[in-house]
């Protein structure tokens, strides 16, 4: 196992009286792809979400435990959330681009770090949506509205999006479950790429998926983590029933 | 095999498949579709009526003209000589002169301005003018061939910048009154606007869900506030206490009735924004928070642009708010037919001139067609900015933001 760049110790998460994450603990491995899997409503979203602060969003949350990045607690009173997030991008289920132009929608990342000039822009640009393997889909429709793409397209323009503001983690929430599966396949083959540079966590409902991208599995049911470990060993011996249960289909 | 018909188990019969006349759910459809369209009649209707009765004022006008003129020929040559060429203030006798300057005071009575000002002289004034009129009408049809030449005069009166509908010599230029009401309208909508959004703004996106649910509805019941309310909170309390801060002249003013009429647009503009801005997608707000924006950036630079179309048919209907609304103008303008562009000004605006003087025309009369002229053109003003709030932003405006 590579070293971890992120481990949760305890991570214990509340909607109100809710417990929706109980006593996570786990080692997310740098530049791997850590796969979550489980039923819905099992926490992985939820613990996804944690892991760059987005549940701050909602009022009702409080959370225990701590998340550690490069071994610094991130929700410690003194981080700035602005700037951690800059460091973890994030990609949606339901790709979201922004209803401005193919460029604008990479470019808002760079701008809002206060990057104006607009020769070191287009090449962020440039360099985000190649690395993002959609460049020569879009590169003669820069000024084009987003919104025009495919369904596929627009995501990867969002994960050119994320690229382009140089973060260090991705996190991705069932990113391909509204895609087909030629759009699934190219995201995939793109999460290939990026763990090169990049250390990724993929929610997905898609058991194949994660056995095909990730390099760890980890398995939520019911807010708890059962088992987390190495894809090939989830997939074909693991140690709790209940995971062998779940990818072999017979609930969930 | 081929039992078809007989089988008493089967279901799919012709018998039990025969469409069925249900007469309650025909008659509801009925009944809504006449009320629908019972509703847009009336609307049609209301207009048509107005503007009917603004005809007089066409018809009527070449006869006023000639026979004020001959009467008036044998008191006062001079003053009504110029009435014809136009703007010449200092030809008129005394109160036409003054008329003009903004100073006076005297000959705003007659100007009709001051409803509750009436003076013993001036109701003779008026009286006179009515039973001439009214003779008139008579002449009129037997004079209307003669007198086209005149008519075209009479028309341009309509685009002179005097108002004076019940002086002996009446002219209904209705440029100062336009003048006044886009005054008093711009003043509105610069201060109303950028309030009603950022106030929107904020509650949509950085106000805690507690303080929000009071806001919002703090702010609409605003939209219930009787403007007559509004207009003598102006009248009594805002416009001393702005002529003390600001120190102009005149106490009534189109800036004061700018502000009070912003207060009554505030709530219109708010509440739609606010509609816009909460419609926007939370997936847009987390896509930027996720990219490392502050809640500031993601609400200016995405959340105000997404909502763009929705502003622009806010700010639009905030102007149909004020650009007709009659008691604040009445009693915060000052009322006073001036087209200078001094936002200090007295100003008399088009539906406070309705207000104002609908209660002392004679039926039938000139007056009376031109303050209908004027309700028609309200109306017309009002329905396209409307058409323009509602076609505009749902076509154009929308594929523009978004690029379809």
């Amino acid at each position: 196992m590579k070293e971890a760049k992120i481990i949760t110790r305890d991570l214990t998460l509340h909607y109100g009286q809710k417990m929706a994450l109980n006593s996570i603990s786990m080692q997310i491995p740098e530049k791997e792809v850590t796969a979550f899997i489980g039923p819905s409503g099992c926490g992985k979203s939820t613990f996804l979400r944690s892991l760059n602060r987005m549940n701050d969003l909602i009022p009702s949350v409080k959370i225990t435990g701590e998340i550690l990045i490069d071994g610094l607690n991130i929700y410690q009173k003194k981080i700035d959330v602005v700037n951690l997030r800059k460091k973890i991008g994030m990609v949606f289920q339901k790709s979201n681009p922004f209803a401005k132009s193919i460029f604008e929608n990479v470019a808002y990342g760079p701008r809002i770090n206060g990057i104006n000039n607009l020769k070191i822009l287009t090449e962020i640009v440039e360099r985000s949506l190649k690395n993002a393997a959609i460049w020569d889909e879009v590169k003669d429709r820069m000024h084009d509205s987003a919104l025009g793409l495919s369904g596929g397209q627009q995501q990867r323009l969002c994960i050119a999006r994320t690229l382009a503001v140089e973060p260090e983690i991705i996190l991705m929430d069932e990113p391909a479950s509204a895609l087909d599966p030629i759009s699934t396949g190219k995201i995939e083959e793109l999460i290939f790429e990026l763990k090169k540079s990049y250390t990724i966590v993929i929610v997905t409902h898609n058991m194949q998926q994660a056995a095909r991208v990730s390099d760890y599995t980890a398995f939520f049911y019911l807010g708890e983590l059962i088992e987390f470990g190495k894809t090939r060993k989830i997939f074909t011996a693991p140690d709790v029933k209940h995971t062998e249960e779940y990818i072999t289909g017979r609930f969930g | 095999m081929n039992s078809n018909q007989a089988t008493p188990g089967l279901s799919f019969t012709a018998e039990s498949l025969r469409k069925k006349f249900r007469f309650s759910e025909f008659f509801a459809e009925k009944l809504i579709t006449s009320v629908a369209f019972l509703s847009i009649a009336l609307i049609i209707l209301i207009f048509f009526f107005v503007f009917r009765e603004s005809l007089p004022a066409f018809k009527h006008r070449p006869k006023a003209t000639t026979e004020q003129q001959k009467i008036t020929d044998g008191n006062k040559p001079e003053s009504y000589g110029s009435s014809g060429t136009e703007a010449g203030s200092p030809k008129p006798e005394t109160h036409y002169g003054t008329g003009a300057s903004a100073g006076e005071n005297k000959p705003e009575t007659y100007t009709g301005s001051e409803p509750a000002a009436a003076n013993k002289p001036e109701s003779y004034g008026l009286v006179k003018d009515t039973s001439i009129s009214a003779d008139e009408v008579n002449q009129d049809e037997s004079l209307r061939p003669s007198s086209g030449q005149e008519s075209e005069g009479t028309l341009s009166s309509l685009f002179s910048n005097e108002w004076f509908p019940v002086s002996d010599n009446p002219r209904y230029g209705l440029i100062p009154l336009f003048v006044g009401t886009l005054k008093v309208t711009l003043i509105a909508m610069l201060f109303a606007a950028p309030i009603a959004i950022f106030a929107a703004l904020f509650s949509s996106s950085f106000a805690p869900a507690w303080l929000r649910e009071w806001i919002k509805p703090a702010i609409e019941l605003l939209a219930g506030f009787p403007s007559v309310v509004i207009g003598f909170f102006a009248l009594m309390v805002m416009a001393t206490f702005l002529q003390n801060l600001f120190g102009y002249e005149t106490r009534l003013n189109s800036f004061v009735g700018g502000i009070a009429m912003a207060l009554a647009a505030i709530p219109v503009i708010f509440t739609i924004t606010e509609d816009a801005l909460t419609a926007i997608p939370a997936s847009y707000k987390e896509a930027s928070l996720a990219l490392g924006a502050s809640k500031w950036q993601t609400a200016v630079f995405v959340t105000l642009p997404a909502a763009t179309p929705g502003i622009f048919a806010a700010v639009l209907l905030g102007v149909g708010r004020v650009f007709g609304e009659t008691m604040i103008a009445l009693m915060a303008t000052g009322n006073a037919a001036l087209s200078g562009l001094n936002p200090f000004e007295s100003v008399r605006t088009l539906a406070a001139t309705i207000g104002a003087e609908m209660a002392e025309v004679v039926f039938g009369d000139m007056h009376y067609g031109v303050l209908f002229l004027i309700g028609s053109m309200l109306f017309i003003f009002n329905f396209s900015i409307n058409a323009v709030a509602e076609f505009y932003v749902k076509g154009k405006l929308v594929k523009k933001i978004q690029g379809k």
